[in-house]
């Protein structure tokens, strides 16, 4: 009658063995969910507007660089790159070599000069060079919220049919324009 | 303090801390109460991009303040509530939501807990159902034991104190 002093210890024994695994496969697969997890950068949003025709706008130029300003029109036909730029922001004094450089490739690119006063613009673009074909004056940020950016540097890749095909948030840097930027440019050029 | 006065000073406090740490400053508030109410419901509803914790009521970033005078102007061209939050959804796409829309895609961040709740309902369940088996009634005795016992007690009973 040994059943009478552990009545169940013997029965369950080999039957829950897999129970004692059971943490150990909660930690691996928490570790991979976490570990997946560090890669991505929390601040970075999506697009909504990814594959999506660019918002309609008409921006009025910065006065004493040209009389066209950028609106809407000027997008399409080719692959190109909308930059969103402020003299006040630091980080886009940081990529402005990246645009400079696109350019001298031959990308063309226009930009939207968010929140900025005019004389404080053209002097960025005089003291650090001008690698835009059309520059937009957002006084006000709306045509920048309409784009549904949220903080500058942003910048978009727009194909030859107008759609916003890629955002990046945040200063461009070398690594993006070789990871990211020329490859796209290349495959929608296509 | 008087055990009487207390709710009524946190009542104050509560107000008070709530009046400060909105960022809608009395400049962009609209004249009409009743518009302004529904301006401050939305804001606290929507969530401020470059923080990102913060609504657009509380936060005091440039963006936020775009946003709050965005609200109010279509409030004032009189769009309701659910169009001001799809204008805002199309361009910033749900994330600008505090609270997240129940779609195909948030169904498990939805359901998740009630899930997890049922799992350890069932555990507790299976538990319980499991330890009455434990406590099995005990076999008879054999007759050794049973000699061994009435022994025990029979010694148990000379050592009492009559």
């Amino acid at each position: 009658m040994s059943t009478r002093i552990a009545p169940t210890d013997t029965a369950r024994g080999p039957r829950r063995g897999w129970l004692y695994l059971l943490p150990v496969l909660l930690f691996a697969g928490i570790g991979v969910f976490l570990a997946l997890g560090l890669g991505r950068d929390p601040q970075t949003l999506p697009s909504v507007l990814i594959d999506k025709p660019a918002p309609s706008f008409a921006l009025p130029p910065l006065p004493g660089r040209d009389e066209r300003g950028f609106s809407s029109a000027d997008l399409g036909g080719r692959p190109m790159l909308v930059n969103v730029f402020a003299s006040w922001c630091v980080p886009c004094r940081i990529e402005h070599p990246m645009l400079e450089q696109l350019a001298r490739e031959g990308v063309p690119i226009h930009a939207i000069n968010y929140k900025d006063a005019p004389e404080d613009a053209l002097a960025f673009l005089r003291t650090l060079g001008d690698p835009f074909e059309r520059v937009g004056a957002d006084r006000e940020g709306r045509t920048t919220i309409d784009w549904g950016v949220y903080g500058v540097p942003e910048t978009f890749v727009i194909d030859a049919r107008g759609r916003i095909r890629y955002r990046h948030v945040g200063p461009l840097q070398p690594r993006d324009l070789e990871r990211t930027i020329r490859p796209l440019l290349a495959e929608i050029a296509r | 303090m008087s055990r009487g006065r207390l709710p009524a000073v946190l009542l104050a406090l509560a107000l008070a801390s709530g009046a400060t740490r909105a960022a809608t400053s009395p400049e962009e508030m609209l004249a009409d109460p009743a518009l302004e109410a529904r301006a401050r419901a939305l804001g606290k509803e929507l969530r401020c991009l470059v923080c990102q914790n913060q609504s657009i009521d509380d936060s005091d970033a440039a963006l936020a303040r775009d946003l709050r005078r965005i609200v109010r102007e279509r409030l004032l061209a009189g769009d309701s509530d659910a169009a001001i939050e799809r204008y805002l959804v199309e361009r910033y796409g749900d994330f600008v939501l505090l609270r997240p829309p129940v779609k195909p895609a948030t169904w498990l961040l939805w359901v998740g807990p009630f899930l997890v709740l049922l799992a350890g309902a069932g555990l507790v369940f299976a538990f319980l159902r499991r330890r009455p088996a434990a406590a099995v009634e005990p076999a008879e005795l054999d007759p050794t034991e049973k000699k061994v016992l009435e022994a025990l007690l029979a010694e148990e009973r000379r050592n009492r104190p009559a």
